[in-house]
């Protein structure tokens, strides 16, 4: 087995005090890793623990040196009266336009904060998800997005792992993640211990 | 108005009407378009305390912008809630008054500081302001992605190990030294007035960012062609007229 791109073992994160329980997980190139569970067990934070935004408690994070990463996270980037078009956010990002869903790569040339909710969401996570990078950290891709969205969101995510690239993710959709990732782990709520 | 005496003039602002413009759509991106009347003011402060010691003005009005630019990030931490643009404007522009009242040279000075003078612009001045410009456009070239790309992906350059605060403090003291480059030519409210209004009518009506760029520049050259001649055709001072159009263009 190759050496992974990111290993957590034992890693407790948090803000001011420790949010999750330790959580043990590896992502290997070419691997779609899964993080399930209840509201408040921590997931998001983990990731912004991954991303060096959060505090490490204790355990180890280890990640393959100069690892290029991408983060997408629930926060939706400040695009409200900033006068940025789709094929301006993908330019920035350096992501490529290939395999945008027809009903997006129409709406390339027009203003991110005139277009709906998900396809705005869609372009933002598009500009992650094809940006180059070695591992990609997805905080609830799915959200916003209607069924059409999640399949093709599936789809790319299973392209993008088979060109190589480790993907962790984040989703309260049980099916989705049960259906496009490797390997799904629960992470389970610090007051259950 | 093309006779010699206004050329020099004339050139010296279209400088400006290109820059202030472009460098107030990258704070209004940033949300700091305050930022225009607080380095201004802090710029105005400057050259008047300079002028106090002996020294040259502009020199004072540069200097004192470019602290303040630099010492920004610094001030944030400190100055919580968007308070830091206000105390500067406030404490640049008490600085101001109180040179200003107190000795009869500064209290002229500090009037054509804030009115602006415009006119007086020599061919020394014009060469300063061409250079001056010429580098801040190459410098905000450079800068312009990384600037929007921290803006919308805030955690961008720490995953790829890469340093912003070069991005953000060569901005901020780009953005103080081009507000007090303009201040000592066009005077504190003109030079609001382009920083303020053509960025924000672009980004109401651009499709793209390179198009609500080149808009911003249009209407700020448009504006300033206008209130040069407009001014000299009804003898009035420069910056009123060029606030008022800029209000007209504002409400059209």
């Amino acid at each position: 087995m190759t050496q992974p791109l990111l290993c957590l073992t034992g890693l407790v994160a948090g803000w001011q005090v420790p949010a999750t329980r330790p959580v043990d997980l590896a992502v290997a190139a070419g691997r779609i890793v899964g993080l399930t569970g209840a509201n408040g067990a921590g997931k998001s934070t983990l990731l912004a623990a991954i991303a060096g935004r959060a505090r490490v408690f204790c355990g180890q994070l280890e990640k393959k040196p100069d690892l290029r990463i991408g983060l997408q996270t629930q926060d939706v980037p400040p695009l409200s009266g900033l006068p940025l078009s789709g094929r301006d956010l993908l330019a920035l990002t350096a992501a490529s336009a290939d395999g945008l869903p027809p009903w997006l790569a129409d709406c390339l040339d027009r203003r991110l904060d005139r277009l709906s909710g998900g396809q705005r969401h869609y372009l933002a996570l598009w500009a992650v998800l094809q940006a180059p990078a070695e591992l990609l950290l997805l905080d609830e891709p799915t959200n916003n997005l209607d069924a059409q969205g999640v399949r093709h969101l599936a789809q790319a995510l299973r392209t993008r792992a088979d060109a190589g690239c480790g993907i962790l993710l984040i989703s309260h959709d049980a099916g989705f993640v049960n259906g496009v990732c490797d390997e799904v782990i629960v992470v389970e709520a610090p007051d259950v211990v | 108005m093309w006779s010699e005496l206004f050329l020099t003039p004339f050139l010296a602002g279209l400088c400006l009407a290109v820059l202030l413009p472009l460098v107030g759509c990258y704070l209004r991106l940033r949300d700091e378009w305050l930022a225009a009347l607080a380095y201004s003011h802090v710029a105005a402060g400057g050259a008047l305390l300079a002028m106090l010691a002996g020294l040259l003005p502009q020199a004072g009005g540069l200097l004192a912008a470019a602290a303040a630019g630099l010492g920004k990030q610094a001030l944030l931490g400190r100055l919580p809630g968007g308070a830091l643009f206000p105390l500067l404007l406030l404490a640049g522009w008490a600085c101001s008054m109180l040179v200003a009242v107190n000795h009869p040279l500064a209290e002229r000075v500090g009037s054509a500081l804030f009115d602006g003078q415009l006119y007086f612009a020599d061919a020394r001045q014009l060469l300063w302001l061409f250079a001056g410009s010429a580098i801040c456009l190459l410098v905000l070239r450079r800068l312009s992605a990384s600037l929007l790309l921290s803006q919308l992906y805030p955690d961008h350059f720490r995953l790829r190990g890469e340093r912003v605060w070069p991005v953000h403090g060569g901005f901020d003291l780009l953005a103080a030294l081009a507000l007090a480059l303009a201040t000592t030519t066009l005077g504190v409210m003109a030079t609001f007035a382009l920083v303020f209004v053509p960025p924000w009518l672009a980004f109401r009506r651009a499709r793209s960012w390179r198009r609500s760029l080149s808009l911003a520049v249009a209407i700020g050259v448009g504006g300033y062609i206008a209130a040069f001649a407009l001014a000299l055709w009804l003898d009035q001072p420069f910056g009123p007229v060029l606030g008022l159009l800029m209000v007209l263009f504002g409400l059209s």
